[in-house]
């Protein structure tokens, strides 16, 4: 592998996490459990879209380096099949309940935070300036889903079981995020991605104390999935991608 | 000593000029009291070879207005006589409000929307995790209408990413705060 597809495949990464999870918020829209909820995820969904773009802009221009032509945004969102989607796990589960989207949006936000907070060091350029750009959006984030997992974790009996019910079962999910392959580790001594092992432990100081706040029991050690960025993902994101791309390749190059 | 501008250069600067001055008669597509020079996303207007050049930095990296605005400016431009002109886009640095105008910020009181405190973020960033608790101290957002303090978040995001949704305690009006960013 070539330096420039290593950085090829990494910038999918954090787009398809990005798009994924966007799309996930999008299925919320007029379902949210009231107005102002519903205008939120979207809202937090739109910023992540808007993400996804710039990375897949950035993504096709690297992919022109070393393959003749690079693909456009459109391509990489509608014409790719699961097992070429790079997204963390977390972020393709379903939405379930308002605990589980909450959960999920907990734990991902958390270690976006952080890694856009390392990647603005990036020694490339355009990258440390995407992820300045998603890290002041990414706070508002943080802030907006630890407040839910406090209202609900030290709500009612039934919202504090259902949170802490998602909160366990979305556990194992988070192993991955922490867990470099060859192309992460080569990236992070090229000086351009991030060592992802370096942001465990602000991770869980600040979900652990978000929890604590919460009243609710951080998840104990557990089998943890991976495989997310190498293209091996669980059942659910098949499903979320025929609903996401069935228009575009059934008909092809319609617009608006 | 200054050498003298020739009259080309001149005209190359006032036009410059000319080109500002158009812009500044662009109004956001969404808060139509203010315009995108007053709101800070227009970063530069220069030459470049022969062509004016103009460079805007998006709000959002999601906000749908980008589209719409850069199409604006194409639009006045052209019909003010600046056909030939280019506009980028420039992510870094990435905007603030803290570029929003003073007269701007007094217009989008007038308009019922809260304008954005100050961000009191250094360049050097690090991740705040104490913002993530109940016990983060967040600075009072007064009423646009009747300027009590007694306001209250009902939610972090409005009816634009860049505005959350307040409540007056004491006028019982809701309003919209532009955030900090």
């Amino acid at each position: 592998m070539t330096t420039d597809e290593r950085l090829f495949d990494y910038l999918l990464r954090l787009a398809d996490s990005d798009l994924v999870l966007a799309q996930r918020l999008g299925e919320w829209v007029a379902h949210g459990p009231v107005l102002e909820e519903d205008i939120a995820l979207t809202n937090v969904g739109l910023d992540l879209l808007g993400q996804a773009r710039l990375w897949f802009a950035y993504a096709g221009e690297v992919e022109a380096r070393f393959a003749g032509a690079g693909r456009s945004e459109d391509a990489f969102a509608f014409l790719r099949d699961g097992g070429e989607f790079r997204n963390l796990l977390l972020v393709e589960q379903p939405n379930g309940s308002y605990a589980d989207t909450m959960a999920r949006q907990f734990y991902f936000d958390v270690w976006h935070q952080l890694l856009l907070v390392k990647l603005t060091h990036s020694r490339d350029a355009r990258i440390a300036e995407i992820a300045a750009k998603a890290e002041k959006e990414v706070v508002y984030h943080a802030e907006r889903s630890a407040d839910w997992i406090i209202r609900l974790g030290d709500g009612t009996d039934e919202s504090h079981a259902r949170i802490q019910a998602a909160i366990d079962d979305l556990w194992m999910y988070t192993g991955e995020m922490f867990d470099p392959d060859e192309i992460d580790t080569a990236l992070a001594e090229d000086g351009i991605g991030c060592d992802v092992r370096t942001l465990a432990p602000a991770w869980r100081e600040a979900v652990g104390s978000v929890l604590d706040e919460a009243t609710l029991t951080v998840p104990g050690e557990t089998w943890m999935q991976r495989g997310g960025k190498n293209g091996v993902h669980t059942e659910h994101l098949g499903h979320m991608l025929a609903t996401m791309q069935w228009l575009p390749r059934t008909y092809r190059g319609a617009e608006w | 000593m200054f050498e003298p501008l020739s009259t080309a250069q001149r005209g190359r600067s006032s036009s410059l000029d000319a080109i500002r001055r158009v812009l500044a008669t662009i109004p956001d597509p969404e808060i139509p009291v203010i315009s995108i020079v007053d709101l800070g996303i227009v970063r530069g207007v220069e030459w470049d070879g022969d062509e004016p050049l103009i460079t805007v930095t998006p709000t959002y990296s999601g906000c749908p207005a980008t589209e719409v605005i850069m199409a604006d400016i194409g639009r006045a431009l052209t019909g003010a006589g600046f056909a030939k002109h280019r506009v980028e886009i420039r992510l870094a640095p990435a905007w603030t409000t803290d570029w929003i105008t003073a007269g701007a910020r007094a217009r989008l009181a007038e308009f019922g929307i809260a304008p954005p405190g100050t961000r009191s973020v250094a360049t050097a960033r690090v991740v705040d995790t104490t913002a993530l608790h109940r016990s983060a101290v967040r600075a009072p957002v007064p009423c646009p209408r009747c300027g009590s303090a007694h306001t209250r978040e009902l939610s972090r995001f409005g009816s634009t990413p860049c505005k959350a949704q307040y409540r007056c305690d004491d006028c019982l009006e809701p309003f919209d705060y532009f955030k900090p960013h």
